[in-house]
């Protein structure tokens, strides 16, 4: 497999007042290879979100590198196919969408990218039919709710062809549904299209989709490593202001209650079938 | 299906009017308010008003809907014609005190409440027919060759389809904010006039705010989505003339010619 994005010593400082910095990434390095679906965790200001930024050169690194595919985020000349590469997805629907049609927003990008007509047609479609959102082409999306929205955003960021879609914090201000919803799309384009995903979310029931996990803690990466691997050192998460998915946290307590159980089934299935062997 | 947004003036419809391309309506909308400047005599404005009366009909357009646009500007046509009723110098017809009512009055006043009344319902029965995001790409393919003069058309025109794409948002917005003031107390309906005025300061203030944090975050994502101004853009929907677009162009062509001419 071949590494889609990669950092070395990546370094981020936001300007303060006065000269004074707000140091946000301090030193990550990691690389993450294409076609994964990678989770990253970690609370408010852990540096989780400048992370994800750094990815499609929407913030260029104080210090250190980032590479897309290859491509150094920093050069200038990369940066439309540094973005087209990478989509990213916003936590506010609102503020992502463009144009007042559903198919005019997500056409969007490739117009951007001066893609032909009949093309941008064929894109927008196939993206819409892939989120599952293909019954609402001509709809105006503020009639639409927050995980259709999310969904149209998706389906704007696809029609690029990207070959890997960032969701920073996607999920964050829907309802449960809408959270499945958008969840379930991205799993599908995982599977189906082989896009590699990074979703960054503080949902920790979220991670269980994921083939690997990635936890932020004051700007750098503390824990990396498959879910149930992250998930069993619970007590290092709760010193960094995180919990563990329900499941796990529902094992752990028939544990301590005297059960014995596994406690690193992180899937609801694997918490079941846990949970069974027992009687 | 719900093309239609915001203003509540497009009427989503499939006749020919909604048919034909933006361009031609927009251009087709310049050589009518060129007649209705140019009519002088009866027969011109009578020959213009069926024009309008055609178009409507063709965009089946109701009367009321048509007429409903007049409302706003109600007390502007009243107070035109009340002027040149009475200061029209000519023929004395009656008098009321220092207020003389003269032939020439009478027949400006009418025929300036014709003309305003014609402009209006006209320019309406174009947003009426026309959505507005095919209002911006006509308007951004007309105004094309002003790029030349470094005219920003295209920016122009991101920027207006941007504002109306975020009324509806900001509207709601608006009604969720004043709905948290009006619970904890704030008073938006009575009081006169610099009172509720007073009263909306509290609620334009956290608008603002969130505009703008809004636009910032836009601006994030178009970039994101490749966005780099209009160079080298291409279109989902490309406007296209037909053959009825020809033809319409030029019957309203011949209606402002004719009335150059003949009147």
């Amino acid at each position: 497999m071949s590494t889609m994005l990669q950092t070395e010593d990546l370094r981020y400082a936001y300007p303060g007042e006065e000269g004074a910095e707000t140091v946000a990434l301090d030193g990550v390095t990691l690389s993450i290879e294409r076609g994964s679906f990678v989770v990253v965790l970690g609370h408010n200001g852990s540096g989780k979100s400048t992370l994800a930024k750094t990815f499609n050169a929407v913030l260029l690194p104080s210090g250190g590198k980032v590479y897309v595919d290859g491509m150094d985020t920093g050069d200038e000349a990369l940066l439309l196919e540094i973005r087209r590469r990478v989509g990213m997805v916003f936590q506010n629907p609102d503020n992502q969408i463009v144009a007042n049609v559903v198919e005019e927003d997500v056409a969007f990008a490739p117009e951007n990218l001066g893609v032909p007509t009949e093309e941008i047609r064929r894109r927008v479609d196939d993206a819409l039919a892939a989120v599952g959102m293909a019954d609402f082409t001509l709809y105006a999306p503020h009639l639409l709710s927050g995980g259709q929205k999310q969904r149209i955003a998706i389906a704007g960021v696809l029609a690029m062809r990207p070959e890997c879609i960032v969701l920073d914090e996607a999920t964050a201000m829907l309802d449960p549904a809408g959270r499945r919803e958008v969840l379930d799309a991205v799993e599908r384009l995982h599977a189906e299209q082989g896009i590699t995903v990074v979703l960054i979310t503080h949902h920790m029931n979220e991670a269980e989709r994921a083939d690997r996990v990635l936890v932020m803690n004051d700007g750098r990466l503390a824990m990396d490593g498959a879910p149930r691997e992250v998930f069993s050192r619970a007590e290092e998460l709760a010193a960094m202001g995180l919990a563990v998915p329900d499941t796990v946290a529902l094992l752990r307590r028939l544990r301590a209650g005297g059960m014995d159980v596994p406690t690193d089934a992180v899937t609801v299935d694997e918490c079941v079938d846990a949970i069974l062997r027992e009687f | 299906m719900l093309k239609d947004i915001t203003l509540g003036q497009y009427f989503p419809g499939n006749t020919p009017a909604h048919r034909l391309d933006p361009r031609t309506k927009l251009l087709a909308v310049v050589f009518y308010i060129v007649a209705v400047f140019s009519c002088h005599s009866a027969w011109a404005y009578i020959l213009t008003a069926l024009v309008l009366a055609l178009s409507a009909r063709v965009s089946k357009v109701g009367a009321r809907a048509l007429f409903r646009g007049l409302k706003p500007v109600l007390f502007i046509i009243a107070f035109t014609a009340l002027l040149n009723l009475f200061y029209t110098p000519g023929e004395e017809l009656a008098r009321l005190w220092l207020l003389r009512v003269t032939r020439e009055g009478v027949w400006t006043a009418a025929a300036m409440m014709t003309r305003i009344t014609l402009l209006i319902t006209g320019t309406f029965l174009l947003t009426y027919t026309t959505s507005p995001i095919q209002l911006t790409d006509g308007l951004e393919a007309l105004l094309g060759p002003l790029k030349r003069l470094r005219v920003p058309v295209h920016e122009l025109a991101m920027m207006m389809s941007i504002a109306l794409r975020f009324i509806p948002t900001l509207i709601e917005e608006t009604d969720k904010i004043m709905s948290a003031q009006k619970a904890r107390g704030a008073d938006f309906e009575s009081g006169g006039l610099a009172r509720r005025a007073r009263a909306l300061i509290p609620l334009l203030v956290p608008l603002f705010v969130s505009a703008f944090r809004r636009a910032d975050e836009l601006a994030t994502a178009m970039e994101c989505r490749c966005y780099h101004g209009g160079e080298g853009r291409t279109k989902l929907h490309v406007l296209r003339f037909a053959a009825r677009d020809y033809l319409a162009l030029l019957f309203y062509l011949a209606l402002a010619a004719g009335i150059i001419v003949f009147d």
